[in-house]
């Protein structure tokens, strides 16, 4: 054994210890306790393979005869780029703020499908100098440019139009489907003539690349603002797929293993968030919520009156309140106002109320999403229950103080013929009392009034979540 | 295809399965409330696209493809640096009690 193949062995070993501890880590964001250890795990084993892929790349440059040398172009691509790109990774990382999550997590999406499918081009354009192309070898390709392409796009409409650059309401593309399917019969013509002929061609391969980049758009501008959370998850194991097909292309298993492990993630994730909603992920990627205009305006006409009550009202319904149990939503995340929540829950704490917050499996923007704005905000991990969990307390609840939630909040839910029907939702209907803290009677993203703001125990508090909740901690200091 | 392409595309369908499933397996089990940190930890891994994007910049000997292996070294590190950045700043959050004043209080109006 030569001592480059020495090499070449143990460097196969690094990637495969790497790919060991992507699992574990994984394993070990079961539980918020040992989440944060497995994160650090997985960034260590990640730190090794890539080391490793340098010392391979080193070592092949200087011990294998064929080579020509240490190669100073190779290097500094290498080492400017992972200069450029992990500092502006860190960077934006360090400052995001934790509601714009969502966008970059879309972003890191785009860059590493982009980057999967530039590594596709890359091996087509030195198959094509070479003159022969094997037919796996256009295969795995033709998947990796068609699916990191899409992802790309698709990654940056969605980041787009949580980042408000892009409004964030379905937008018809002009020709709509026929658009998808003259798209999807290029690309398969494109492909299939790779194929059958097996000759490399560039040309048909930017065809296949541009209708790509084309169906990453179209594909995600008809989906509302209220699925991009499904569609970011839904990109993300895309991306890893991507990738694990990028490792087909090189022929590298660490690619291959960590890609199917995001891609199979990746779509669990995408199935749990739209069972949340009730929805199906072929549902949301047709676009458009349900179609069902009729039924829409059906449930629309709920009439009945609204109570407006005010801040010093409530915080006497609070303060004298045994149990209350908060219910954040996606408004309380906009308004920046998980710290203000925070406070208001520790004053009427010190006055001696059991405070508990109810957290849909959706609130926020992702599922998740609103346990990590109240961590944030040092909200203690215990308070935060999950629906299963709170809903039968709803019953022994004083006061159901909702800030900011809509859709899963609303009882007609619980019938059929209404766009939300069959969502699973918080009984917040069964608490003695209601507040909803709200800007105005605008409707959620399924378009349709909530029937808990015209019930009689509700009182609605019109205000933005930041100034309605620093009125009640006034209103409760003042008691 | 040569027999030994053929025994090696094999081997990498068969890494490629069994992986989808270890994801399956994993997955499955994480409660409902680290569905935001696991997205974000889960995006870091894919960074893996790191190491195949040197590996082709090592190879890539016109400047077209250099050019094109530079974007994608750059997008790669993007992906790696951040995720697993982003993903342990949410993962902070998660602390069992609320140990006195924290010292990241700095980083809490983020």
């Amino acid at each position: 054994m030569t001592t480059l193949e020495a090499i070449e062995i143990l460097v196969r070993l690094a990637w495969l210890a790497g790919a060991v501890t992507f699992v574990l880590g994984l394993i070990r964001m079961n539980s918020p306790a040992t989440a944060r250890n497995g994160n650090l795990l997985s960034a260590a084993g990640m730190t090794v393979a890539i080391v490793a892929t340098a010392i391979l790349i080193l070592a092949e440059q200087l011990l294998d005869p064929a080579s020509e040398g240490v190669s100073v172009i190779a290097w500094a691509i290498i080492i400017g780029g992972t200069a450029i790109g992990g500092g502006l990774g860190l960077y934006t990382a360090r400052v995001v703020k934790m509601t714009a999550m969502p966008q970059l997590v879309s972003i890191f999406n785009a860059v590493g499908g982009g980057a999967a499918a530039l590594i596709g081009i890359v091996e087509y354009l030195r198959l094509v100098s070479e003159g022969a192309v094997r037919i796996d070898e256009h295969i795995f390709i033709v998947l990796d440019i068609i699916i990191g392409s899409v992802t790309f796009t698709g990654s940056i409409i969605a980041s787009g139009k949580l980042q408000g650059v892009i409004p964030g309401k379905p937008i018809k593309v002009p020709g709509g489907q026929l658009v998808t399917i003259a798209l999807s019969a290029i690309t398969a013509l494109a492909a299939l003539a790779l194929f059958v002929t097996g000759e490399p061609n560039l040309a048909l391969m930017v065809v296949i690349l541009a209708a790509a980049l084309v169906f990453g758009v179209t594909m995600t501008l008809p989906i509302g603002g209220a699925d991009m959370p499904v569609v970011i998850s839904l990109l993300n194991s895309f991306t890893g797929t991507a990738v694990a097909m990028a490792g087909f292309v090189i022929g590298n298993e660490v690619l291959i293993i960590a890609g199917a492990l995001v891609g199979a993630s990746g779509a669990i994730l995408t199935k749990l968030m739209a069972d949340a909603m009730n929805r199906s992920v072929m549902n949301i990627m047709i676009g458009g919520f349900g179609g069902g205009e009729g039924t829409m305006a059906e449930a629309g006409g709920a009439g009945g009156t609204v109570r407006s009550i005010g801040p010093d009202d409530v915080a006497i319904q609070l303060a004298y309140a045994q149990h209350v149990i908060i219910v954040p939503g996606y408004g309380l995340a906009v308004a920046q106002a998980q710290h203000a929540v925070r406070e208001l829950a520790e004053l009427l704490e010190e006055k001696g109320v059991d405070v508990k917050y109810a957290i849909h499996p959706v609130a926020g923007r992702m599922p998740g999403h609103m346990n990590v704005l109240l961590a944030e905000a040092n909200v203690p991990y215990p308070q935060l229950k999950e629906m299963d969990d709170i809903n039968p307390e709803f019953d022994r609840c004083d006061v159901a103080l909702v800030i900011g939630a809509n859709d899963v909040t609303n009882p007609a839910a619980r019938r059929p013929g209404s766009p939300v029907s069959g969502m699973p939702i918080l009984d917040v209907d069964h608490a003695k009392s209601i507040v909803v803290v709200k800007r105005s009677m605008g409707r959620g993203y399924a378009g349709i009034d909530n029937e808990l703001y015209t019930n009689e125990k509700t009182g609605m508090l019109f205000a933005d979540a930041k100034d309605g909740l620093a009125q009640l901690i006034e209103a409760v200091k003042a008691l | 295809m040569t027999p030994e392409e053929i025994d090696g595309l094999l081997q990498s369908l068969t890494i490629f399965t069994l992986a989808i499933l270890a994801g399956f397996a994993v997955i499955s089990k994480v409660p409902a409330t680290l569905h935001t940190p696991l997205m974000s930890g889960a995006n870091s891994i894919h960074g893996i696209v790191l190491v195949g994007a040197m590996i082709i910049a090592a190879e890539a000997t016109d400047p077209v493809s250099q050019i094109v292996a530079l974007v994608a070294v750059a997008f790669s590190a993007m992906n790696v640096v951040g995720g697993y950045v982003v993903t342990d700043r949410m993962l902070q959050m998660f602390k069992k009690k609320p140990v006195a004043p924290k010292p990241a209080a700095d980083q809490a109006e983020a």
